[in-house]
Protein backbone atom coordinates (compact mmCIF):
# COMPACT_ATOMS: atom_id res chain seq x y z
CA UNK A 1 0.00 0.00 0.00
CA UNK A 2 1.07 3.58 -0.62
CA UNK A 3 1.77 5.37 2.67
CA UNK A 4 2.15 8.92 1.33
CA UNK A 5 1.13 10.17 -2.09
CA UNK A 6 1.45 13.61 -3.60
CA UNK A 7 -0.39 13.98 -6.89
CA UNK A 8 0.43 17.12 -8.90
CA UNK A 9 0.61 19.24 -5.75
CA UNK A 10 1.17 22.96 -6.30
CA UNK A 11 1.28 25.82 -3.85
CA UNK A 12 1.29 29.51 -4.64
CA UNK A 13 1.76 31.93 -1.73
CA UNK A 14 0.38 35.44 -2.06
CA UNK A 15 3.12 37.78 -0.87
CA UNK A 16 3.32 41.59 -0.88
CA UNK A 17 5.81 41.26 -3.76
CA UNK A 18 3.40 39.15 -5.80
CA UNK A 19 2.58 35.46 -6.01
CA UNK A 20 5.34 33.03 -5.09
CA UNK A 21 5.25 29.51 -6.49
CA UNK A 22 6.61 27.34 -3.68
CA UNK A 23 5.59 24.00 -5.23
CA UNK A 24 5.02 23.28 -8.89
CA UNK A 25 3.21 20.02 -9.67
CA UNK A 26 5.00 17.73 -7.23
CA UNK A 27 4.08 14.05 -7.66
CA UNK A 28 5.65 11.27 -5.67
CA UNK A 29 4.60 8.20 -3.73
CA UNK A 30 6.18 6.64 -0.65
CA UNK A 31 5.45 2.94 -0.10
CA UNK A 32 4.48 1.55 3.29
CA UNK A 33 7.57 0.65 5.31
CA UNK A 34 9.96 2.83 3.31
CA UNK A 35 12.60 5.15 4.76
CA UNK A 36 12.29 8.00 2.31
CA UNK A 37 14.44 11.13 2.10
CA UNK A 38 13.42 14.54 0.81
CA UNK A 39 16.40 16.71 -0.10
CA UNK A 40 16.81 20.16 -1.49
CA UNK A 41 18.38 23.53 -0.80
CA UNK A 42 16.68 26.14 1.41
CA UNK A 43 13.52 27.43 -0.23
CA UNK A 44 13.14 24.36 -2.47
CA UNK A 45 9.71 23.66 -0.96
CA UNK A 46 10.45 20.76 1.42
CA UNK A 47 8.76 22.30 4.45
CA UNK A 48 5.80 23.53 2.36
CA UNK A 49 5.30 19.99 1.06
CA UNK A 50 5.39 18.59 4.61
CA UNK A 51 3.02 21.32 5.84
CA UNK A 52 0.53 20.31 3.17
CA UNK A 53 0.87 16.66 4.17
CA UNK A 54 0.30 17.59 7.84
CA UNK A 55 -2.71 19.80 7.06
CA UNK A 56 -0.95 22.96 8.30
CA UNK A 57 -1.15 24.52 4.83
CA UNK A 58 -3.63 23.98 2.04
CA UNK A 59 -2.33 23.12 -1.42
CA UNK A 60 -3.39 25.46 -4.24
CA UNK A 61 -4.08 22.39 -6.38
CA UNK A 62 -3.39 18.65 -6.45
CA UNK A 63 -4.15 15.85 -4.04
CA UNK A 64 -2.30 14.54 -0.99
CA UNK A 65 -3.11 11.27 0.78
CA UNK A 66 -1.87 9.39 3.83
CA UNK A 67 -2.58 5.64 3.63
CA UNK A 68 -5.47 6.43 1.28
CA UNK A 69 -6.95 9.25 3.40
CA UNK A 70 -7.17 12.65 1.74
CA UNK A 71 -5.52 15.28 3.96
CA UNK A 72 -8.22 17.84 3.11
CA UNK A 73 -11.48 15.91 2.98
CA UNK A 74 -10.56 13.24 5.58
CA UNK A 75 -8.29 15.41 7.70
CA UNK A 76 -9.08 13.80 11.06
CA UNK A 77 -8.28 10.27 9.85
CA UNK A 78 -5.17 11.47 8.00
CA UNK A 79 -3.83 13.24 11.10
CA UNK A 80 -4.32 10.13 13.24
CA UNK A 81 -2.09 8.22 10.80
CA UNK A 82 0.66 10.85 10.84
CA UNK A 83 3.28 11.77 13.42
CA UNK A 84 5.02 14.99 12.51
CA UNK A 85 8.18 16.38 14.09
CA UNK A 86 8.18 20.08 13.23
CA UNK A 87 11.34 21.85 12.17
CA UNK A 88 11.05 24.75 14.63
CA UNK A 89 12.07 24.06 18.22
CA UNK A 90 8.67 24.86 19.78
CA UNK A 91 7.34 24.02 23.24
CA UNK A 92 4.66 24.99 25.75
CA UNK A 93 6.39 26.79 28.64
CA UNK A 94 3.56 26.11 31.10
CA UNK A 95 4.12 22.37 31.42
CA UNK A 96 6.69 19.68 32.16
CA UNK A 97 7.66 16.88 29.77
CA UNK A 98 5.22 14.31 31.09
CA UNK A 99 2.31 16.78 31.13
CA UNK A 100 3.06 17.83 27.56
CA UNK A 101 3.03 14.18 26.42
CA UNK A 102 -0.16 13.38 28.38
CA UNK A 103 -1.99 16.35 26.85
CA UNK A 104 -0.78 15.43 23.37
CA UNK A 105 -2.15 11.88 23.93
CA UNK A 106 -5.41 13.40 25.18
CA UNK A 107 -5.86 15.45 21.98
CA UNK A 108 -5.87 12.14 20.10
CA UNK A 109 -8.46 10.80 22.54
CA UNK A 110 -5.99 8.47 24.28
CA UNK A 111 -6.32 8.10 28.06
CA UNK A 112 -3.84 6.44 30.41
CA UNK A 113 -0.97 6.44 27.92
CA UNK A 114 1.76 6.38 30.56
CA UNK A 115 3.17 2.96 29.65
CA UNK A 116 3.89 4.11 26.09
CA UNK A 117 5.00 7.57 27.28
CA UNK A 118 7.54 5.90 29.63
CA UNK A 119 8.81 3.76 26.77
CA UNK A 120 9.22 6.82 24.56
CA UNK A 121 11.02 8.71 27.34
CA UNK A 122 13.33 5.73 27.87
CA UNK A 123 14.25 5.29 24.21
CA UNK A 124 14.86 9.00 23.74
CA UNK A 125 16.99 9.29 26.88
CA UNK A 126 14.46 11.54 28.60
CA UNK A 127 13.48 9.39 31.59
CA UNK A 128 15.23 11.64 34.13
CA UNK A 129 13.69 14.76 32.57
CA UNK A 130 10.06 13.63 32.78
CA UNK A 131 9.21 16.11 35.53
CA UNK A 132 11.36 18.99 34.26
CA UNK A 133 9.63 22.06 32.91
CA UNK A 134 10.07 22.48 29.16
CA UNK A 135 11.84 25.82 29.72
CA UNK A 136 14.63 24.13 31.68
CA UNK A 137 15.59 21.75 28.87
CA UNK A 138 18.50 22.27 26.48
CA UNK A 139 17.82 22.57 22.74
CA UNK A 140 18.72 18.94 22.14
CA UNK A 141 16.40 17.77 24.91
CA UNK A 142 13.55 19.89 23.55
CA UNK A 143 14.11 18.27 20.17
CA UNK A 144 13.74 14.83 21.75
CA UNK A 145 10.46 15.89 23.36
CA UNK A 146 9.23 17.00 19.93
CA UNK A 147 9.95 13.51 18.62
CA UNK A 148 8.14 11.94 21.59
CA UNK A 149 5.14 14.26 21.07
CA UNK A 150 4.90 13.17 17.44
CA UNK A 151 4.80 9.51 18.49
CA UNK A 152 2.34 9.50 21.44
CA UNK A 153 -0.47 8.14 19.26
CA UNK A 154 1.71 5.44 17.63
CA UNK A 155 1.30 6.76 14.08
CA UNK A 156 2.14 4.34 11.23
CA UNK A 157 3.66 7.19 9.19
CA UNK A 158 6.36 9.39 10.73
CA UNK A 159 7.50 12.67 9.20
CA UNK A 160 10.66 14.38 10.41
CA UNK A 161 11.40 17.87 9.12
CA UNK A 162 15.14 18.42 9.61
CA UNK A 163 15.15 16.79 13.04
CA UNK A 164 18.91 16.97 13.50
CA UNK A 165 19.51 20.60 12.51
CA UNK A 166 21.73 22.13 15.20
CA UNK A 167 21.73 18.98 17.32
CA UNK A 168 24.81 17.42 18.91
CA UNK A 169 26.38 14.22 17.58
CA UNK A 170 25.26 12.07 20.50
CA UNK A 171 21.60 12.96 20.07
CA UNK A 172 21.81 12.39 16.32
CA UNK A 173 23.02 8.85 16.98
CA UNK A 174 20.34 8.14 19.65
CA UNK A 175 17.65 9.61 17.46
CA UNK A 176 18.60 7.69 14.34
CA UNK A 177 18.90 4.40 16.19
CA UNK A 178 15.38 4.92 17.52
CA UNK A 179 13.90 6.01 14.19
CA UNK A 180 15.64 3.16 12.37
CA UNK A 181 14.12 0.75 14.91
CA UNK A 182 10.65 2.17 14.34
CA UNK A 183 11.21 1.75 10.61
CA UNK A 184 12.25 -1.88 11.09
CA UNK A 185 9.04 -2.38 13.10
CA UNK A 186 7.07 -1.34 10.03
CA UNK A 187 6.67 2.44 10.37
CA UNK A 188 7.04 4.48 7.22
CA UNK A 189 9.50 7.35 7.63
CA UNK A 190 9.71 10.53 5.58
CA UNK A 191 12.75 12.63 6.39
CA UNK A 192 14.04 15.97 5.23
CA UNK A 193 17.61 16.78 6.15
CA UNK A 194 20.52 19.01 5.32
CA UNK A 195 23.00 16.33 6.35
CA UNK A 196 23.49 14.38 3.16
CA UNK A 197 25.50 11.65 4.84
CA UNK A 198 22.46 10.97 7.03
CA UNK A 199 20.21 10.60 4.02
CA UNK A 200 22.81 8.37 2.36
CA UNK A 201 23.09 6.13 5.41
CA UNK A 202 19.38 5.87 6.26
CA UNK A 203 17.13 6.46 3.26
CA UNK A 204 16.36 3.68 0.82
CA UNK A 205 14.95 6.15 -1.67
CA UNK A 206 15.35 9.85 -2.24
CA UNK A 207 13.57 12.72 -3.90
CA UNK A 208 15.38 15.95 -4.62
CA UNK A 209 13.42 19.18 -4.82
CA UNK A 210 14.59 22.30 -6.60
CA UNK A 211 12.52 25.45 -6.87
CA UNK A 212 9.34 23.54 -6.06
CA UNK A 213 9.89 20.74 -8.57
CA UNK A 214 11.05 17.14 -8.19
CA UNK A 215 14.37 16.98 -10.05
CA UNK A 216 15.41 13.48 -8.97
CA UNK A 217 13.45 10.52 -7.61
CA UNK A 218 15.48 7.35 -7.33
CA UNK A 219 16.79 4.62 -5.05
CA UNK A 220 19.76 6.02 -3.12
CA UNK A 221 22.02 3.32 -4.53
CA UNK A 222 20.92 4.12 -8.12
CA UNK A 223 21.50 7.81 -7.60
CA UNK A 224 25.02 7.12 -6.36
CA UNK A 225 25.67 4.78 -9.29
CA UNK A 226 24.41 7.29 -11.82
CA UNK A 227 26.81 9.95 -10.60
CA UNK A 228 30.46 10.11 -11.58
CA UNK A 229 31.99 7.24 -9.73
CA UNK A 230 35.10 9.03 -8.45
CA UNK A 231 36.21 12.42 -7.27
CA UNK A 232 39.73 13.80 -7.62
CA UNK A 233 40.48 16.09 -4.69
CA UNK A 234 43.52 18.24 -3.99
CA UNK A 235 44.58 21.52 -2.42
CA UNK A 236 45.90 24.49 -4.34
CA UNK A 237 47.39 27.79 -3.22
CA UNK A 238 46.73 29.67 -6.48
CA UNK A 239 43.68 30.31 -8.72
CA UNK A 240 42.69 27.62 -11.22
CA UNK A 241 42.67 28.68 -14.91
CA UNK A 242 39.04 29.56 -15.89
CA UNK A 243 38.56 26.61 -18.29
CA UNK A 244 39.42 24.20 -15.45
CA UNK A 245 37.55 26.12 -12.75
CA UNK A 246 34.30 25.72 -14.73
CA UNK A 247 34.43 21.97 -14.30
CA UNK A 248 35.62 21.88 -10.70
CA UNK A 249 34.02 22.44 -7.33
CA UNK A 250 36.20 24.90 -5.44
CA UNK A 251 35.84 25.45 -1.69
CA UNK A 252 38.60 27.80 -0.53
CA UNK A 253 41.86 25.89 -1.20
CA UNK A 254 40.10 22.60 -1.87
CA UNK A 255 39.50 21.66 -5.49
CA UNK A 256 37.36 18.66 -6.51
CA UNK A 257 36.86 17.21 -10.01
CA UNK A 258 34.29 14.53 -10.85
CA UNK A 259 36.08 11.79 -12.78
CA UNK A 260 34.91 8.58 -14.44
CA UNK A 261 38.27 6.91 -15.06
CA UNK A 262 42.03 7.07 -14.67
CA UNK A 263 42.49 8.91 -17.98
CA UNK A 264 40.33 11.81 -16.79
CA UNK A 265 42.23 11.99 -13.52
CA UNK A 266 45.54 12.10 -15.38
CA UNK A 267 44.14 14.76 -17.70
CA UNK A 268 43.16 17.09 -14.84
CA UNK A 269 46.46 16.63 -13.01
CA UNK A 270 48.38 17.30 -16.23
CA UNK A 271 46.35 20.43 -16.90
CA UNK A 272 47.12 21.73 -13.42
CA UNK A 273 50.81 21.03 -13.88
CA UNK A 274 50.84 22.73 -17.32
CA UNK A 275 49.26 25.82 -15.74
CA UNK A 276 52.34 25.99 -13.53
CA UNK A 277 50.45 25.08 -10.37
CA UNK A 278 51.32 22.54 -7.66
CA UNK A 279 48.55 20.28 -6.38
CA UNK A 280 49.01 19.21 -2.75
CA UNK A 281 47.37 16.41 -0.72
CA UNK A 282 46.06 14.70 -3.83
CA UNK A 283 43.46 11.99 -3.20
CA UNK A 284 40.87 10.05 -5.15
CA UNK A 285 37.63 9.12 -3.39
CA UNK A 286 34.27 7.53 -4.17
CA UNK A 287 31.50 9.95 -5.12
CA UNK A 288 29.00 10.46 -2.29
CA UNK A 289 25.50 11.88 -2.06
CA UNK A 290 26.82 15.43 -1.76
CA UNK A 291 28.44 15.09 -5.21
CA UNK A 292 25.19 13.74 -6.65
CA UNK A 293 23.21 16.48 -4.97
CA UNK A 294 25.42 19.27 -6.32
CA UNK A 295 25.41 17.67 -9.76
CA UNK A 296 21.59 17.44 -9.84
CA UNK A 297 21.11 20.93 -8.42
CA UNK A 298 23.65 22.38 -10.86
CA UNK A 299 21.94 20.93 -13.95
CA UNK A 300 19.80 23.16 -16.15
CA UNK A 301 19.54 26.87 -15.47
CA UNK A 302 22.09 28.31 -13.06
CA UNK A 303 19.41 30.03 -11.02
CA UNK A 304 20.27 30.76 -7.39
CA UNK A 305 19.25 27.80 -5.30
CA UNK A 306 18.29 29.70 -2.18
CA UNK A 307 15.27 31.48 -3.66
CA UNK A 308 12.05 29.92 -4.85
CA UNK A 309 10.92 30.80 -8.36
CA UNK A 310 8.79 33.89 -8.67
CA UNK A 311 6.00 33.71 -11.19
CA UNK A 312 4.52 36.62 -13.06
CA UNK A 313 1.42 38.06 -11.36
CA UNK B 1 -11.35 11.46 27.85
CA UNK B 2 -12.20 12.77 24.42
CA UNK B 3 -9.96 15.26 22.67
CA UNK B 4 -11.79 18.43 23.59
CA UNK B 5 -11.78 17.52 27.28
CA UNK B 6 -7.99 17.17 27.22
CA UNK B 7 -7.66 20.61 25.63
CA UNK B 8 -10.23 22.08 28.02
CA UNK B 9 -8.33 20.69 31.00
CA UNK B 10 -5.03 21.98 29.59
CA UNK B 11 -6.50 25.45 29.17
CA UNK B 12 -7.81 25.45 32.76
CA UNK B 13 -4.43 24.32 34.06
CA UNK B 14 -2.70 26.98 31.95
CA UNK B 15 -4.38 29.87 33.76
CA UNK B 16 -4.51 28.12 37.12
CA UNK B 17 -0.72 27.62 37.17
CA UNK B 18 -0.37 31.40 37.03
CA UNK B 19 -3.44 32.01 39.21
CA UNK B 20 -1.87 34.91 41.04
CA UNK B 21 -1.81 36.86 37.81
CA UNK B 22 -4.98 35.49 36.19
CA UNK B 23 -7.37 35.29 39.16
CA UNK B 24 -6.00 37.09 42.23
CA UNK B 25 -4.81 40.24 40.40
CA UNK B 26 -8.17 41.07 38.74
CA UNK B 27 -9.95 40.50 42.07
CA UNK B 28 -7.56 43.00 43.66
CA UNK B 29 -8.19 45.54 40.87
CA UNK B 30 -11.97 45.28 41.30
CA UNK B 31 -11.61 45.77 45.04
CA UNK B 32 -9.62 48.98 44.48
CA UNK B 33 -12.34 50.27 42.12
CA UNK B 34 -14.96 49.59 44.77
CA UNK B 35 -12.97 51.24 47.56
CA UNK B 36 -12.14 54.38 45.59
CA UNK B 37 -15.34 54.98 43.60
CA UNK B 38 -17.53 53.71 46.42
CA UNK B 39 -15.88 56.01 48.95
CA UNK B 40 -15.89 59.10 46.72
CA UNK B 41 -19.38 58.73 45.28
CA UNK B 42 -21.29 57.00 48.08
CA UNK B 43 -22.92 60.19 49.43
CA UNK B 44 -23.45 61.93 46.09
CA UNK B 45 -25.12 59.31 43.91
CA UNK B 46 -28.32 57.41 44.63
CA UNK B 47 -29.59 54.96 42.06
CA UNK B 48 -33.15 53.64 41.66
CA UNK B 49 -33.98 55.83 44.70
CA UNK B 50 -33.39 53.25 47.41
CA UNK B 51 -30.08 51.55 46.46
CA UNK B 52 -26.74 52.89 47.75
CA UNK B 53 -24.03 53.61 45.21
CA UNK B 54 -21.69 50.91 46.57
CA UNK B 55 -24.44 48.29 46.32
CA UNK B 56 -25.20 49.47 42.77
CA UNK B 57 -21.52 49.40 41.77
CA UNK B 58 -20.74 45.92 43.08
CA UNK B 59 -22.67 43.78 40.53
CA UNK B 60 -21.25 45.99 37.76
CA UNK B 61 -17.72 45.34 38.94
CA UNK B 62 -18.35 41.60 39.22
CA UNK B 63 -19.71 41.46 35.66
CA UNK B 64 -16.91 43.65 34.31
CA UNK B 65 -14.36 41.26 35.84
CA UNK B 66 -16.18 38.24 34.37
CA UNK B 67 -16.17 39.80 30.89
CA UNK B 68 -12.60 41.10 30.87
CA UNK B 69 -11.15 37.84 32.17
CA UNK B 70 -13.16 35.64 29.85
CA UNK B 71 -11.80 37.70 26.95
CA UNK B 72 -8.25 37.72 28.32
CA UNK B 73 -8.20 33.94 28.73
CA UNK B 74 -8.89 32.73 25.20
CA UNK B 75 -7.20 35.67 23.48
CA UNK B 76 -3.95 35.52 25.43
CA UNK B 77 -3.76 31.73 25.22
CA UNK B 78 -4.14 31.77 21.43
CA UNK B 79 -1.77 34.66 20.75
CA UNK B 80 0.88 33.18 23.06
CA UNK B 81 0.62 29.80 21.34
CA UNK B 82 0.89 31.51 17.98
CA UNK B 83 3.91 33.58 18.98
CA UNK B 84 5.65 30.64 20.70
CA UNK B 85 4.78 28.39 17.76
CA UNK B 86 3.33 25.66 19.97
CA UNK B 87 -0.11 25.99 18.38
CA UNK B 88 1.29 23.50 15.85
CA UNK B 89 0.83 20.71 18.44
CA UNK B 90 -2.93 21.29 18.29
CA UNK B 91 -3.04 21.80 14.55
CA UNK B 92 -1.47 18.37 14.00
CA UNK B 93 -4.25 16.63 15.94
CA UNK B 94 -7.67 15.47 14.69
CA UNK B 95 -9.43 17.99 17.01
CA UNK B 96 -12.16 19.73 15.00
CA UNK B 97 -13.45 23.30 15.28
CA UNK B 98 -16.11 22.33 17.85
CA UNK B 99 -13.44 20.84 20.11
CA UNK B 100 -11.30 23.97 19.87
CA UNK B 101 -14.36 26.14 20.55
CA UNK B 102 -15.59 24.14 23.54
CA UNK B 103 -12.13 24.04 25.11
CA UNK B 104 -11.11 27.66 24.57
CA UNK B 105 -14.49 29.24 25.29
CA UNK B 106 -15.32 26.76 28.09
CA UNK B 107 -12.06 27.50 29.94
CA UNK B 108 -12.68 31.25 29.45
CA UNK B 109 -16.12 30.89 31.05
CA UNK B 110 -14.54 29.04 33.99
CA UNK B 111 -11.89 31.74 34.48
CA UNK B 112 -14.45 34.56 34.09
CA UNK B 113 -16.76 32.98 36.66
CA UNK B 114 -13.85 32.20 39.02
CA UNK B 115 -12.71 35.83 38.99
CA UNK B 116 -16.31 37.08 39.25
CA UNK B 117 -16.92 34.88 42.25
CA UNK B 118 -13.63 36.06 43.78
CA UNK B 119 -14.61 39.72 43.35
CA UNK B 120 -18.02 38.96 44.82
CA UNK B 121 -16.60 37.18 47.87
CA UNK B 122 -13.93 39.80 48.59
CA UNK B 123 -16.14 42.86 48.09
CA UNK B 124 -19.43 41.41 49.29
CA UNK B 125 -18.80 42.24 52.94
CA UNK B 126 -18.49 45.98 52.16
CA UNK B 127 -22.20 46.26 51.60
CA UNK B 128 -25.32 44.11 52.08
CA UNK B 129 -26.71 42.77 48.79
CA UNK B 130 -30.08 41.32 47.87
CA UNK B 131 -30.60 38.44 45.44
CA UNK B 132 -34.06 39.06 44.06
CA UNK B 133 -33.76 36.76 41.02
CA UNK B 134 -30.57 34.62 41.14
CA UNK B 135 -31.43 32.77 37.91
CA UNK B 136 -30.85 36.03 35.97
CA UNK B 137 -27.49 36.48 37.72
CA UNK B 138 -26.26 33.03 36.64
CA UNK B 139 -27.73 33.30 33.15
CA UNK B 140 -26.18 36.67 32.32
CA UNK B 141 -22.82 35.73 33.85
CA UNK B 142 -22.58 32.58 31.71
CA UNK B 143 -23.83 34.26 28.53
CA UNK B 144 -21.51 37.24 28.99
CA UNK B 145 -18.49 35.02 29.63
CA UNK B 146 -19.36 32.88 26.57
CA UNK B 147 -19.66 35.95 24.37
CA UNK B 148 -16.37 37.46 25.55
CA UNK B 149 -14.60 34.07 25.42
CA UNK B 150 -15.72 33.81 21.78
CA UNK B 151 -14.54 37.37 21.10
CA UNK B 152 -11.20 36.35 22.61
CA UNK B 153 -11.00 33.43 20.16
CA UNK B 154 -11.69 35.79 17.25
CA UNK B 155 -9.11 38.32 18.47
CA UNK B 156 -6.57 35.56 19.19
CA UNK B 157 -6.91 34.17 15.67
CA UNK B 158 -6.88 37.60 14.04
CA UNK B 159 -3.98 39.27 15.88
CA UNK B 160 -0.52 38.57 14.52
CA UNK B 161 1.39 40.30 17.31
CA UNK B 162 0.84 41.41 20.90
CA UNK B 163 0.52 44.98 19.68
CA UNK B 164 -2.63 44.21 17.68
CA UNK B 165 -4.05 42.26 20.60
CA UNK B 166 -3.49 45.23 22.91
CA UNK B 167 -5.27 47.46 20.38
CA UNK B 168 -8.26 45.11 20.28
CA UNK B 169 -8.39 45.10 24.07
CA UNK B 170 -7.84 48.84 24.64
CA UNK B 171 -9.90 50.25 21.77
CA UNK B 172 -12.82 47.81 21.67
CA UNK B 173 -13.19 45.78 24.86
CA UNK B 174 -12.23 48.46 27.41
CA UNK B 175 -14.44 51.31 26.05
CA UNK B 176 -17.38 48.94 25.64
CA UNK B 177 -17.10 47.74 29.25
CA UNK B 178 -16.50 51.20 30.76
CA UNK B 179 -19.32 52.79 28.74
CA UNK B 180 -21.78 50.05 29.61
CA UNK B 181 -23.06 51.42 32.91
CA UNK B 182 -20.71 49.64 35.30
CA UNK B 183 -20.15 52.86 37.25
CA UNK B 184 -23.45 54.68 36.63
CA UNK B 185 -27.08 54.21 35.69
CA UNK B 186 -27.57 55.38 32.12
CA UNK B 187 -30.63 57.32 33.27
CA UNK B 188 -28.18 59.84 34.72
CA UNK B 189 -26.70 60.44 31.21
CA UNK B 190 -27.77 63.15 28.71
CA UNK B 191 -30.22 61.80 26.05
CA UNK B 192 -27.56 61.46 23.30
CA UNK B 193 -25.33 59.25 25.48
CA UNK B 194 -28.35 57.27 26.63
CA UNK B 195 -29.19 56.45 23.02
CA UNK B 196 -25.57 55.52 22.31
CA UNK B 197 -25.44 53.25 25.37
CA UNK B 198 -28.46 51.35 24.04
CA UNK B 199 -26.35 50.30 21.04
CA UNK B 200 -23.73 48.69 23.29
CA UNK B 201 -24.46 44.99 23.96
CA UNK B 202 -22.29 45.19 27.10
CA UNK B 203 -24.88 47.56 28.60
CA UNK B 204 -27.55 44.84 28.41
CA UNK B 205 -25.23 42.27 30.00
CA UNK B 206 -24.56 44.50 33.02
CA UNK B 207 -28.15 45.72 33.23
CA UNK B 208 -29.63 42.21 33.08
CA UNK B 209 -27.05 40.93 35.57
CA UNK B 210 -27.88 43.77 37.96
CA UNK B 211 -31.61 43.04 37.67
CA UNK B 212 -30.91 39.65 39.29
CA UNK B 213 -29.69 41.45 42.42
CA UNK B 214 -32.17 44.33 42.79
CA UNK B 215 -35.18 43.39 40.70
CA UNK B 216 -34.76 46.84 39.15
CA UNK B 217 -32.90 47.83 35.99
CA UNK B 218 -32.71 50.47 33.25
CA UNK B 219 -34.45 48.19 30.71
CA UNK B 220 -36.50 44.99 30.99
CA UNK B 221 -34.35 41.89 31.63
CA UNK B 222 -36.21 40.16 28.81
CA UNK B 223 -34.97 42.78 26.35
CA UNK B 224 -31.45 42.34 27.76
CA UNK B 225 -31.78 38.57 27.37
CA UNK B 226 -32.84 38.94 23.73
CA UNK B 227 -29.97 41.31 22.89
CA UNK B 228 -27.25 39.42 24.80
CA UNK B 229 -28.57 36.05 23.59
CA UNK B 230 -28.50 37.03 19.92
CA UNK B 231 -25.07 38.70 20.22
CA UNK B 232 -23.66 35.60 21.95
CA UNK B 233 -25.03 33.30 19.24
CA UNK B 234 -23.73 35.57 16.46
CA UNK B 235 -20.24 35.99 17.91
CA UNK B 236 -19.95 32.28 18.84
CA UNK B 237 -20.97 31.32 15.31
CA UNK B 238 -18.34 33.68 13.90
CA UNK B 239 -15.64 32.21 16.16
CA UNK B 240 -16.68 28.67 15.16
CA UNK B 241 -16.57 29.56 11.48
CA UNK B 242 -13.09 31.10 11.79
CA UNK B 243 -11.87 28.00 13.65
CA UNK B 244 -13.37 25.75 10.96
CA UNK B 245 -11.56 27.51 8.13
CA UNK B 246 -8.35 27.83 10.18
CA UNK B 247 -8.45 31.63 9.81
CA UNK B 248 -4.86 32.94 9.70
CA UNK B 249 -3.46 29.74 11.20
CA UNK B 250 -3.72 27.24 8.33
CA UNK B 251 -2.16 28.94 5.29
Amino acid sequence: MIAISFDAVSKIFQTPRGPLQALDGVSLAVQEGEFFGLLGPNGAGKTTLISILAGLTQASSGRTQVLGCDVQTQSAQARRLLGVVPQELVFDPFFNVREALRFQSGYFGIRKNDAWIDELLHHLGLSDKANSNMRQLSGGMKRRVLVAQALVHKPPVIVLDEPTAGVDVELRQTLWQFIARLNRDGHTVLLTTHYLEEAEALCGRLAMLKQGRVVALERTSELLKAASSNVLRFKLDAQLPPELAQRARVTGRIVQFPAHNAAEIEHYLAAVRQAGLVAEDVEIRKADLEDVFLQVMGEGAQAPCDAAAEVAP
Amino acid sequence: MTGWQALFYKEILRFWKVGFQTVAAPVMTAMLYLLIFGHVLEDRVKVYDQITYTAFLLPGLVMMSVLQNAFANSSSSLIQSKMMGNLVFLMLTPLNHWSWFLAYVGSSVVRGLAVGLGVFVVTGWFTPLSFVAPQWIVLFAIMGATMLGSMGVIAGLWAEKFDQMAAFQNFIIMPMTFLSGVFYSIHSLPPFWQTLSHLNPFFYMIDGFRYGFFGASDVSPWLSLAVVGSCTVLISATALHLLRIGFKIRG
